[in-house]
């Protein structure tokens, strides 16, 4: 749920931004490129003070997909118990966006996981490394061209016998 | 010249006497990452009472153990900590790779999982089920105390055997349906970008 004027305010301010609306759960679909400000303004200015989640959609292959990756920030304004989607769509080989470690500490997690599974770049991330996968690991495995059991990763290991351990 | 010998007078090979005291003396690692190790935790609680057969004294140090039980399903971000545990246990030594997803990596097919980890570490007794049962998992230590009792030795001669040492299947990664095209009929481990 989200109040109109907040949807008001974000396209007055965001004329690029598009919105959209399914079952009173609405989207504003950013460019990247205006990122930073939007969530400076959601945050600072319409109160949503809570980043519920980050993640990422890969639409490779995907009917009427027009781009690559949807990246998506689930916000939440704990004071009115309003609800916004961001979405931010993004092509290789322009695979970075801005960080908002800046704006919520909590996206730190959110985006070293994101970093992990899909190789997206958040600039300006403190500290961003794999969080799930081991360091060697060099693949971004929950991308759609990533084969479902691997690359023989997990057998790239040495073998123990009875006689060396 | 025949020996005199009292009647209270038992004769034993040694390797039989000293298989018989770690037979009946296990003392298990508990290496347990999914549901497999609840009922790992099950079987070693009072209903089950896995003291009647010598093997209740779980241990969290992998020197003060000599039988690993691997519960659960084992990622590769944890594979080098399963050998590592593994290497730090003093001889002798066995281990039961309890339920489907050690044994085989059960139904979690994916890039991260490791398909069954005698791929990696030897094995002495495999546990089907998912999870299994603790009546299967006691069954699994009796196995391995007859195992113990029929081929141990005091100089763990059995170990060296090539016949112990020889994988029980063909561990050939299968062919991969959908990678691209030209790297079919990888090598396992072989990584490729």
């Amino acid at each position: 749920m989200i109040k109109p004027e907040t949807i008001t305010a974000l396209g007055e301010r965001f004329p690029a931004v598009r919105f959209s609306e399914f079952r009173d759960q609405h989207r504003a679909a950013v460019p990247a490129a205006e990122l930073a400000e939007v969530f400076g303004f959601v945050k600072d200015t319409q109160g949503f003070d809570l980043l519920v989640d980050v993640t990422c959609v890969d639409y490779l292959n995907f009917r009427d997909a027009e781009d690559r990756f949807g990246l998506v920030y689930l916000l939440a304004n704990t004071v009115t118990n309003e609800r916004l989607t961001l979405r931010v769509y993004l092509n290789e080989p322009n695979l970075t966006v801005p960080s908002a470690t800046a704006f919520w500490k909590g996206a730190n997690w959110f985006e070293r996981e994101v970093y992990d599974m899909f190789g997206i770049e958040f600039a300006g991330h403190p500290d961003l490394r794999r969080i799930l996968m081991p360091d060697e690991f060099t693949a971004f495995p929950l991308r759609k061209d990533y084969p479902l059991q691997g690359r023989g990763e997990r057998h790239n290991f040495p073998v123990l016998t009875r006689e060396e351990s | 010249m025949a020996i005199e010998i009292p009647e209270n007078v038992v004769v034993s090979r040694l390797d039989s006497l000293a298989s018989w005291c770690r037979k009946n003396s296990l003392w298990p690692m508990p290496f347990a990452t999914a549901c497999c190790g609840i009922e790992l935790m099950a079987t070693g609680a009072s209903k089950h009472d896995l003291a009647r057969f010598g093997a209740e004294v779980m241990r969290f140090s992998p020197r003060q153990c000599d039988l690993m039980i691997v519960a659960g399903r084992v990622v590769m971000k944890m594979l080098p900590v399963l050998q590592r545990i593994w290497q730090q246990m003093h001889e002798p030594k066995w281990c039961i790779s309890m339920g489907a997803c050690a044994s085989t990596g059960g139904v979690f097919d994916t890039y991260s999982v490791v398909q069954g980890i005698d791929r990696f570490i030897p094995v002495d007794m495999y546990v089907p089920g998912c999870p299994p049962r603790p009546e299967q998992l006691i069954q699994a230590i009796i196995d391995l105390q007859d195992k113990i009792q029929a081929e141990g030795t005091i100089g763990g001669r059995e170990f060296a055997m090539r016949s112990r040492q020889e994988p029980k299947r063909a561990l050939v990664e299968l062919n991969v349906l959908s990678l691209p095209r030209g790297v079919s009929n990888l090598p396992q481990g072989v990584r490729v970008e």
